[in-house]
């Protein structure tokens, strides 16, 4: 029986192979995760890097990973709802950071409110924003060539506003909120709170000391811990939610799948915030990068401008005749990205404790990247915040690892050009497999 | 007996999960024009495209035995070489490019690198001249009309000396003249001994043209049905084969719909062409529609249907409007907006499914729904339950064959793409429907379940206005019929005074005084 079957799988290996494929629909698996797959690998790889095993997720390698790409999840947000609407990406604003950096900071030397600042910031780049998508919308200016304009006039405009210097942050609250320095992070209250804690985690008590580890375990942030049980929480009641309401509307979509796919993500998020807590804890910077890509997710999974900014994308004359006015579906998103960059130019302060004029170079391209290694089209229609995130933190991960490593600065470039490049032949590809 | 040009032997292509053909067989002689028939996904351009080495040798099994040889194709080239040459449905003409630059696109005259211009359009003015275009061959493609470009297509395979020459609905986006130019133009190359396949969905045009029809159902070849017999192939004859079975009547019978007061009236309506203002598009139209009643429009290609259409729906095509809309009596002041046509419950399903009516990369889900996002949403956060179960209830009212709702429209054959997109409107809840060409492109069952989703929005006191330029299409689905020509409108007809003959003639006459 046995010698049977193998003399007839020998021959025909190859077809028992693409049976196995398509039974458990590996191909269709590979192409929907290829970029989770490919941050995975390259977390292995570097993790296990001779000489330099398990560093890139030490706890303070993964603060600081969060910290130095919080400037590319913010914008890459903004630049991939420009790129749904057909590809149209958004060169100025790298530009824009800058400048609404130079005037925050610049108000602040002169002892302007913290709040009043950022608010004025917000504004800055929102109408900075609202102008270019009024040239792009309503003019009918080609998006590439109205924010390449942007991106000269802007730095421009920065120089003016700096003379050409640096200017310092001296308010340190406006550090501790949107900054990276030892104090901008959130306290840990649940010691302040529970003074019992701070008797409980010492290194005598054997089993945290051994979950913990001996090092960490005095100063772990139970706090962040709390934070990360929580949200992990709350993200499977709700995960668990949705498929019980789509299986009692008898919606076919994999449930074993689903399941997997949840507890996964919840366990990655408790993970994070065990790997966080062991450092400082819970970084100010994650809280405006969870609640954008909070909002955008949602944005663009629910509501009706989100849909419209996929219509428009996939078929702009099909949309207008669905009556949607699509040339507001431009401007929503040009202004949109024009207030994060507002955001990530108030997160780029903070994090450099002032600004230089030549901050914000190449931040353009950085989101772009993130967003067509993520998966998005670059003609428009297609992409997901969640695939974007997975982009960022690919090119995060890598320039992390290549430090780690020791790869000369001008080689790091050259691999995340290779990188890009590899990204996109490899959506190209399976998408022209599925034809 | 003729000879046997080309045979094609147990044909079988599977792509990944689908048989797209299974032991096909197909026998053309030489000089016979062949029509191949079949339903949309049947495997007609599949067989084609096996046969002109798009799918090359080795990708699929059985022969190809041409002129007596058995060939191997490794790609296009190849098989232009032996003659075979196939004009394909899309055109795939560059529109800045002259037509001289087109015809010898890729297969340039002269050197690699140093094309000969003259012996180019010399050479392209000859075989112009062949297919009865006067045009010069250095005219952009852009300038010249649908019907002519397909002419040029023609052209363009005869100057790769084409023996087989394979047209792949050649008429589908032609008016009822051009098609007719074509088909004699056509027997004209049959006369000369050129052996020729044609695919087509008009029926009429297999039994006016060809000498023998093979009809493939679901990747089989059914049958080979001779058309040298004294009366042509009857189309129900041929129906039966594609379908499977008897199609007694090809137009479902609407009984017992009362038709209602005036809906909705058009009066001296006037458009003008949005590049030339001074061009009248639409030229002093005025109409009617019941509620309840079908109202077709009548028209040969770029008589202003669907301009006149589009107007009136929300002023989406043309300028300088005038005239006057009434809804239930009451005068209204359209805005042009797409959204207050919407809002003042009209709806214009278009002609043009793919590129104007769907978003191809999203699901079925999302484009039922786009257009009336407001119902399943509040404060514009939609409801994902709720759109769920809305692309359900259309899946299962329109019989939309798939899957599942999230599946994606540019999965779907021209038939369910159809249907989304009369779900969508449906789901709009218009009063007034104007539905554009919603048959075009869609094989015999799928036309059928359309004609019947007509009939029930009849049934529910809808107006429908249904233009079309299939004439049997019109005639057999409205109770009164609009004629247009020239932008205007020339001829109204209750159906029980329309003829074929009547309503023609009344084209050509206007035609005439114009």
């Amino acid at each position: 029986m046995t010698m049977s079957v193998m003399d007839h799988t020998s021959p025909n290996g190859k077809q028992t192979v693409s049976e196995f494929m398509q039974k458990y629909k590996v191909g269709a698996f590979f192409q929907k995760y290829t970029m989770t797959l490919a941050l995975v690998v390259v977390t292995i790889v570097f993790y296990f890097w001779p000489g330099k095993q398990g560093q890139i997720l030490q706890p303070s390698m993964i603060t600081g990973l969060i910290a130095e790409n919080a400037y590319v999840f913010v914008l890459a947000t903004g630049m991939l709802l420009c790129i749904l609407t057909g590809g149209n990406i958004d060169l100025s604003v790298g530009s824009v950071v800058c400048f609404t950096a130079a005037v925050g900071c610049t108000m602040m030397a002169s002892g302007a409110n913290m709040w009043l600042t950022v608010l004025v910031m917000l504004l800055i780049g929102l109408a900075i924003g609202a102008f270019q998508g009024f040239w792009i919308a309503k003019l009918k200016v080609p998006a590439f060539i109205a924010t390449l304009a942007g991106m000269y006039a802007f730095r421009g405009f920065t120089n003016v506003v700096l003379n050409g210097l640096r200017v310092d942050i001296t308010n340190q609250s406006f550090l501790d909120v949107f900054g990276n320095g030892k104090t901008s992070y959130i306290p840990d209250v649940m010691r302040t709170w529970f003074p019992g804690l701070n008797d409980t985690f010492t290194k005598d008590n054997a089993f945290l000391s051994g979950l913990i580890g001996p090092n960490f375990v005095t100063k772990f942030n139970v706090t962040c811990m709390c934070i990360a049980l929580i949200a992990a929480v709350v993200f499977v009641v709700f995960k668990v939610r949705k498929i019980l309401v789509q299986k009692k509307l008898g919606i076919s979509q994999s449930v074993p799948g689903q399941i997997v796919s949840t507890v996964l993500i919840a366990a990655l998020t408790v993970w994070l915030g065990f790997q966080l807590a062991c450092y400082r804890g819970f970084p100010m910077v994650l809280i405006w990068i969870a609640l954008v890509l909070g909002i955008y997710a949602y944005v663009t999974t629910k509501t009706a401008m989100g849909r419209h900014l996929y219509a428009v994308g996939g078929n702009e004359k099909a949309t207008a005749l669905s009556g949607v006015k699509t040339r507001n579906v431009y401007w929503f998103a040009y202004a949109n990205i024009g207030l994060l960059a507002g955001l990530a130019g108030i997160l780029t302060a903070g994090r450099a404790k002032g600004i230089d004029p030549v901050y914000g170079e190449g931040y353009e391209m950085d989101a772009i990247a993130s967003c067509f290694i993520g998966g998005a089209s670059a003609y428009g229609g297609t992409g997901k915040v969640s695939g974007m995130i997975i982009g960022a933190l690919l090119m995060g991960v890598i320039n992390k690892g290549m430090m780690i490593v020791g790869v000369d600065a001008n080689y790091q470039k050259v691999v995340k050009g290779i990188v890009l490049l590899i990204a996109v032949m490899f959506d190209v590809l399976s998408k022209r497999q599925k034809r | 007996m003729a000879k046997i040009l080309l045979e094609m032997k147990n044909i079988t292509k599977t792509f990944p999960g689908v048989k797209a053909l299974d032991n096909v067989n197909l026998q053309v002689e030489e000089g016979e024009i062949h029509a191949l028939v079949g339903e949309n996904g049947a495997g007609k351009s599949t067989l084609m495209n096996v046969l002109s080495g798009i799918y090359p040798h080795g990708t699929y099994e059985g022969d190809i035995i041409y002129d007596g040889q058995v060939c191997r194709f490794s790609n296009i080239k190849d098989s232009e070489k032996l003659g075979i040459v196939i004009i394909h449905q899309e055109l795939a003409l560059v529109p800045e490019m002259t037509i001289g630059e087109n015809m010898y696109l890729g297969n340039e005259c002269g050197h690699k690198y140093a094309i000969d211009w003259n012996k180019t359009y010399s050479e392209a003015d000859k075989y112009l001249k062949m297919v009865g275009l006067s045009e010069s061959s250095k005219v952009q493609v852009k300038t010249i009309g649908t019907g002519k470009q397909q002419l040029v297509e023609i052209a363009k395979a005869l100057a790769k000396k084409a023996r087989l020459l394979i047209l792949d609905e050649p008429t589908s986006s032609l008016n009822e003249e051009d098609s007719r130019a074509l088909l004699d133009l056509m027997l004209s190359f049959k006369k000369q001994g050129m052996t020729m396949i044609i695919i087509t969905h008009k029926l009429n045009e297999v039994s006016y043209v060809a000498d023998k029809i093979t009809v493939i159902r679901d990747g089989t070849t059914i049958e080979t049905i001779d058309n040298h017999g004294k009366e042509p192939v009857s189309e129900e004859r041929i129906i039966k084969g594609m379908v499977g079975r008897e199609m007694t009547n090809r137009f479902p019978k609407r009984e017992g719909v009362k038709i209602g007061d005036v809906e909705m009236e058009v009066s001296h309506w006037t458009v003008h062409h949005p590049l030339y203002p001074e061009r009248k598009v639409v030229d002093d139209v005025s109409l009617y529609v019941r509620k309840g009643e079908v109202v077709g429009i009548y028209g040969l290609m770029g008589a202003g249907r669907t301009e006149l259409a589009m107007s009136i729906f929300g002023q989406s095509y043309g300028v300088n409007f005038s005239g006057e809309l009434k809804l239930n009596g009451k005068h209204v002041k359209l805005k042009k907006s797409e959204a207050d046509a919407i809002r003042h419950k009209i709806a214009y399903v278009t002609e043009d499914r793919k590129g104007n009516g769907l978003v191809l990369s999203q699901s079925i889900k999302v484009n039922t729904s786009l257009a009336n996002l407001d119902a399943i949403s509040s404060h514009t956060v939609i409801d994902g339950d709720k759109e769920y179960a809305v692309a359900e209830e259309y899946r299962e009212k329109l019989r939309i064959k798939t899957p599942s709702v999230e599946q994606l429209v540019g999965n779907l054959s021209g038939g369910n793409q159809q249907k989304v997109l009369l779900a969508k409107w449906m789901f709009a809840e218009p009063d007034v429907l104007l539905l554009d060409e919603p048959t075009r492109g869609i094989d015999v069952g799928a036309k059928y379940e359309i004609y019947c989703i007509i009939n029930d929005l009849a049934a529910a006191g809808k107006c429908v206005v249904l233009i079309s330029s299939e004439l049997p299409e019109v005639l057999g689905m409205s109770d009164r019929i609009y004629i247009m020509n020239e932008a205007r409108i020339v001829g109204e007809m209750k159906a029980e005074e329309a003829t074929q003959e009547n309503i023609m003639q009344v084209i050509l006459r206007s035609g005439r005084g114009a």
